[in-house]
């Protein structure tokens, strides 16, 4: 049940000529809320692009198994459910519809003619993310919070074993962004490996099993919350102190000063 | 769903209004002229009824630019649905991003250097080229999510571009009729088109309406920016280059047999957003309807404007197409100014 899902071997990315990612080799089990954290410029959104193929990578990345290189692009749709930042929707599409193109890779290219089984895929996501109601609504109608949740909604209705969130909760007020990890972590939970981009140290030491803590295009630590998130770490890598304490047996941090 | 369901009705009412107003500006066209028929009579003539006289004006003279005019509106209309689809874009269109000037171009080329006659399927097949080529360096230079601006800038460069070059390749060539022809291919024109001319273009406005309507999935799914159609396993690259060369075909063989004719893919997608609404995917076929009603009133309309000479629709389109394209300029203006919010 541990074995592990994702993994990376020695990936590393060029973009533009410099390099952005070195050599970073990971091994992530199903039914896991991973935390990827980092300073600005650190490296984790292209660490979810490579691992999602969304950009060339050297080194090898398997997924259930199989070598990522070996799989089509529709293959690798139905493996990762890829959420990226500010998730932008260019027209003012219906948010079921939305919802909806998660299930494209699945066949399902047309929302207004789906199977039994791509509509209740759709049905379930928007009820895990409570969205329902704005169905017919255009997403650029709906206010920022609706918006990351209906983005939300598409993702899961993938039903990827892996979901890959960039800043899910970036620009969401507090209860917005506990709700997204809590849907995350339900997902996690109900057997899917996420991994999660967040630049929100305390949400990450409370919802996450295992944080990776990147630094200029490394991995510098990984590991359950307390390791993973040191003080060694945090000084080293964010440059910051932070206060510590727990509630409901959850680990509590918060940036505190500068170092 | 309720208003799913509603929204499935209102769009198939609206295409079935469309077609009954597509085949009545078909008749009304076929009736306009020195002779003039109505509606009927030109039905009755169609099905072999009415004199000699009657059948060869409609069936010979006119059919062939009745067709033209719905197979070439309807292809300026999924070109330019397809074109924002892809560009995600609502001031996208053929005509702004100097497609048919460059398909005009190709054509005048052809004839110039002296390698084919007007009648000859080299012309259609140069202007496609032209036309591939110009949408690809327009694509190329304005990069990848290229904001508005930078779109109309680029699109405007090479649509001057390929004007001077056509008005120069016309110059340098020795056709004595060279002001009218650079009129012809500037302005496009429907008259006097023979079934020759659709037998001409409707072989690749056939090929490029295909293409089109081939990608309207992923079109769809590019509503959700690059990186996310991607990752739902849409290839965008592909998607990219296939758009250009379905708008290529369409346009190039709409440019051989009649010049360029602007602005009816640029409209026909505004029109019908209010009743289909912004899917790109739904929006194909009810705009290729849109253009094709724009085309045939237009080219009614030049007939019974009372004017000595007569008008070329090419010039009553781009009359009509930049006060919209201005007035859609307004309404974009808080995008142009900033990035693309």
């Amino acid at each position: 049940m541990m074995d592990a899902f994702l993994t990376a071997h020695k990936l590393s990315v060029m973009l533009a000529g410099r390099e952005v990612l070195h050599d970073i080799s990971l091994a992530l089990p199903r039914q896991h809320l991973v935390a990827l954290v980092g300073p600005n410029g650190a490296g984790k959104t292209t660490l979810l692009r490579a691992l999602a193929g969304l950009l060339p990578a050297r080194g090898a990345i398997h997924v259930g198994g199989d070598p990522l290189a070996s799989l089509s692009l529709r293959e690798r749709a139905k493996r990762f459910g890829y959420l990226p930042q500010g998730h932008m929707v260019h027209w003012p599409l219906p948010a079921r519809d939305i919802v909806a193109l998660g299930r494209y890779p699945h066949g399902a290219t047309d929302p207004a003619r789906l199977s039994p089984t791509d509509e209740a895929a759709v049905e379930r996501a928007m009820q895990a993310t409570d969205v329902t109601q704005f169905s017919t609504r255009p997403a650029t109608e709906l206010s920022g919070g609706e918006r990351s949740r209906v983005a939300l909604a598409r993702v899961l209705a993938v039903e990827a074993p892996v979901i890959l969130a960039d800043e899910p909760t970036a620009a969401l007020d507090p209860r917005f962004q506990i709700e997204v990890m809590k849907n995350l972590r339900a997902a996690a939970d109900s057997g899917i490996l996420a991994i999660v981009v967040t630049h929100d140290l305390g949400l990450a030491a409370r919802y996450a099993d295992v944080v990776m803590v990147m630094q200029e295009g490394r991995l510098v630590a990984q590991g359950a919350p307390a390791e993973a998130l040191s003080d060694t770490i945090l000084a080293d890598v964010f440059r910051v102190t932070a206060y510590r304490t727990g509630h409901e047996h959850r680990m509590i941090i918060v940036p505190w000063a500068g170092v | 769903m309720v208003t799913d369901s509603a929204a499935a009705k209102r769009r198939t009412s609206t295409i079935i209004i469309m077609m009954l107003l597509v085949v009545l500006l078909a008749l009304i066209s076929l009736g306009v002229g020195p002779v003039r028929m109505s509606p009927l009579e030109v039905l009755d003539t169609l099905f072999g009824g009415g004199n000699d006289v009657y059948r060869v004006i409609v069936q010979e003279i006119r059919l062939p630019r009745t067709i033209l005019a719905v197979a070439i509106g309807a292809i300026l209309g999924l070109s330019g649905a397809a074109l924002q689809g892809l560009l995600r874009n609502p001031l996208a269109s053929p005509s702004l991003f100097g497609a048919p000037q460059a398909a005009a171009f190709g054509a005048v080329l052809v004839i110039a250097l002296g390698l084919a006659d007007v009648r000859s399927y080299a012309l259609p097949g140069a202007a496609v080229v032209t036309a591939f080529l110009s949408v690809f360096v327009l694509l190329v230079v304005a990069g990848r999510n290229a904001g508005l601006l930078i779109l109309i800038l680029a699109g405007l460069a090479i649509s001057s571009l390929a004007g001077s070059a056509t008005a120069l390749a016309m110059n340098l060539s020795s056709n004595p009729f060279v002001a009218l022809e650079i009129a012809f291919w500037l302005l496009g024109s429907l008259e006097d088109r023979s079934f020759r001319h659709v037998m001409l273009a409707l072989p690749f406005i056939t090929i490029g309406a295909i293409i089109l309507m081939s990608q309207r999935n992923a079109l769809r799914a590019l509503s959700l920016g690059e990186e996310t159609a991607q990752s739902l396993g849409v290839h965008v690259g592909a998607l990219r280059l296939i758009v250009i060369l379905g708008v290529a075909f369409g346009v190039g063989g709409a440019v051989a047999v009649t010049g360029t004719i602007g602005f009816i893919g640029l409209i026909a997608p505004h029109l019908m957003r209010p009743l289909i609404g912004y899917d790109p995917a739904r929006l194909l076929v009810p705009s290729a309807l849109t253009g094709a009603a724009l085309l045939l009133a237009a080219d009614i309309a030049v007939r019974i404007i009372p004017s000595t000479s007569d008008i070329k629709v090419g010039v009553l389109t781009s009359l009509i197409g930049v006060p919209f394209f201005l007035y859609l300029i307004v309404r974009e203006r808080r995008a142009l100014g900033g990035g693309v919010g």
